[in-house]
């Protein structure tokens, strides 16, 4: 048996819907016999009846009523139909959601999907990462799974936390991912992971570039180059130890993020890395990210404008010889 | 206080709209959801707000429900049922639509929630989502459109095409009346026919009140934009001296007891006022500069 990342995430959330009565799934196209546009709520609205229900084109209005749900005891899932889609909620997840613990000790437990990410002829609107936004404000817990098992046990975790969650699931990753079964338990939300062991150089990164850095270094591997990755799970909060812990074995940084480039996840551990673990350098920190223009709709520009494994390499090996 | 510079930022009164605003709060009960805005005070101390959490917030106090991390009118009790609006008109809608849903899905019987907008903050995009998404989920809810003539400085001319507000009742499927919000009686006559229906299962209400506002914006605005034409019209009349008049005129109380209630309701001002003035503000020092409450997850920043 195999299951991949989508299907993870749909079980996550029978499971949640399961053990909780207190979740519930509110989205565009989310209930009914339809389960969503990717069908990561596919049979639930059936398994789950009046708990997965379908909402008006109001993304602004889904968010603010999963607040006042979960001011009142609930723990809603807000299916946002594709990330790009949340901008228009920005106001409630920014605004109310991430300002309410902190203005009156009253936290607000829900958990936004955020379907992100490129796939190829998706354009401008159906394609974006938007984990760098979300990170700069504060009050929000923001998530990048990069795996089937991280995709399920964060996303349990992500309804169990009683702060604004923004999960951000790969787009890509939905289908190419698979993996032999579900996990029983996973790694806690804030602690990177080592996705690979390596002592000359760190790939810091997250989501489906995680895919696209172990590539790179399966590939420099043959050629004697050790390459170590660090997968980040979560960008907000940010796991610095686990990132200096490896610069530290390595000394060379390079960090890959799929969103546009100005500032941004990639600039933040820069930054980080830079201030608290300068000594730990032998050559000055790189990036690799997304091009500053809006996603381009067609394969032949869309693959240019995001990194994939030639870029990373392209970059690594340059690093390399610094 | 304010013009003291006791108090830090804004001060929003609700000049002119107080009869629209205590017949918010008067129809609601424990367990109700109430998301006032601005000029809402008059509905707040109906629905139960001690006068001291107003202080404390006007005055920053640690000991207010906001404890000097929130201001003026941006203040609540969630749990209490009392919403903390944010600044962003149209945004609470939907939250106590959801707060409803809530109560209904734990099988909370008799609920209504009740929520305030201007007819400034019905042309956002928020309102128009929050209104539809009400009537979608059938919760019972009033909306009270408080139409005071102005959007800040903005006249109505600017802010909207359409003849009257209340027309937009039908489009949402809500039920929509419209009231003269000078008239005290009307006001609680009207409101808690509303709150009733809501309580009774009726589809969402709305409720549209003209009145002018009788003062700026807020305290640092001389409102002097508002014309001499418009303060002749007869939603121009200040609904308090209207009530007083109908309250003598029908020998509901008379001058003296009138006094009295007015001297007693600014002893109690006074009272709120030096109990949060004598209360520490807050230290940077002692804060824990949070904005998770999941502390195993706060991003630590060197």
């Amino acid at each position: 048996m195999s299951i991949t990342y989508l299907e993870a995430i749909r079980e996550a959330q029978a499971k949640v819907l399961r053990d909780d009565n207190r979740v519930f799934i509110y989205g565009q196209d989310v209930g009914g016999t339809f389960g969503g546009a990717f069908k990561a709520t596919k049979g639930l609205a059936k398994e789950f009846p009046g708990r997965v229900l379908n909402a008006p084109i109001s993304e602004d209005a889904m968010v603010g009523t999963a607040i006042g749900a979960a001011l009142h005891g609930m723990r809603p899932i807000v299916e946002m139909q594709f990330a790009d889609f949340s901008s228009v909620a920005l106001n409630q997840i920014l605004n109310n959601a991430g300002t309410h613990y902190w203005r009156t000790n009253v936290p607000v437990p829900i958990t936004v999907r955020l379907p992100s990410g490129g796939t190829k002829g998706s354009g401008p609107f159906h394609s974006q990462s938007m984990e760098s936004l979300y990170a700069h404000y504060p009050g929000l817990v923001v998530l990048t799974p990069a795996t089937v098992e991280d995709a399920y046990t964060m996303l349990i975790e992500a309804v169990a936390i009683d702060d604004p969650v923004v999960y951000c699931e790969h787009k890509y990753l939905y289908y190419h991912l698979k993996a032999d079964k579900l996990p029983t338990e996973g790694m806690p939300v804030g602690k990177a992971r080592i996705a690979r062991e390596g002592r000359d150089l760190s790939i810091v990164t997250y989501s489906a570039m995680v895919h696209e850095a172990l590539t790179v270094a399966e590939e420099f591997a043959r050629e004697g180059f050790e390459i170590e990755v660090v997968d980040l799970r979560s960008v907000k909060p940010l796991d610095t130890d686990t990132v200096l812990a490896s610069v530290a074995r390595t000394g060379r940084l390079l960090c890959v993020g799929e969103a546009f480039p100005w500032g941004g996840v990639t600039a933040e551990v820069i930054a980080r890395v830079s201030t608290e673990g300068f000594h730990l350098l032998d050559a000055a920190p790189q990036r690799l990210n997304a091009k500053d223009t809006p996603i381009p709709y067609h394969p032949n520009l869309w693959a240019a404008h995001r990194p994939n494994a030639k870029a990373i390499a392209q970059k690594a090996r340059k690093l390399l010889r610094e | 206080l304010y013009r003291g510079g006791l108090i830090s930022g804004g001060v929003y009164v609700g000049r002119g709209q107080e009869a629209v605003s205590v017949a918010c709060g008067m129809f609601l009960q424990k367990g109700d959801i109430f998301a006032p805005l601005i000029r809402d005070q008059a509905g707040r101390s109906a629905f139960g707000e001690p006068l001291v959490d107003v202080a404390r917030t006007y005055l920053g106090s640690r000991q207010g429900p906001m404890r000097g991390r929130d201001g003026n009118i941006h203040r609540g009790k969630p749990l209490d049922g009392q919403l903390a609006m944010i600044s962003h008109l149209g945004a609470m809608i939907s939250v106590t639509v959801g707060a409803l849903m809530a109560k209904r899905t734990k099988g909370e019987k008799n609920i209504v929630g009740l929520t305030t907008i201007g007819e400034g903050g019905m042309q956002t995009g928020a309102t128009h989502e929050g209104m539809n998404i009400a009537a979608v989920e059938q919760v019972p809810l009033v909306l009270v459109a408080t139409n005071n003539h102005y959007a800040y400085s903005t006249p109505n001319d600017r802010e909207f095409a359409c003849v009257d507000l209340v027309d937009r009742a039908k489009g949402y499927g809500f039920e929509g009346y419209s009231i003269d919000g000078t008239d005290l009686g009307a006001c609680l006559d009207v409101i808690g026919s509303a709150v009733k229906r809501a309580r009774a299962g009726r589809p969402p209400q709305l409720v549209v009140a003209s009145i002018l506002r009788l003062s700026g914006h807020g305290e640092h605005d001389d409102a002097s934009y508002i014309t001499d034409e418009i303060r002749q019209e007869p939603f121009a009349q200040d609904c308090l001296a209207s009530a007083e008049r109908v309250i003598t005129e029908r020998g509901l109380a008379d001058a003296e007891t009138l006094r009295q209630w007015r001297e007693e309701a600014a002893a109690q001002v006074d009272d709120a006022v030096s109990t949060a003035q004598k209360e520490a503000a807050p230290d940077p020092n002692e804060e824990d500069w949070c904005a998770v409450s999941t502390r195993e997850l706060v991003d630590e920043i060197e």
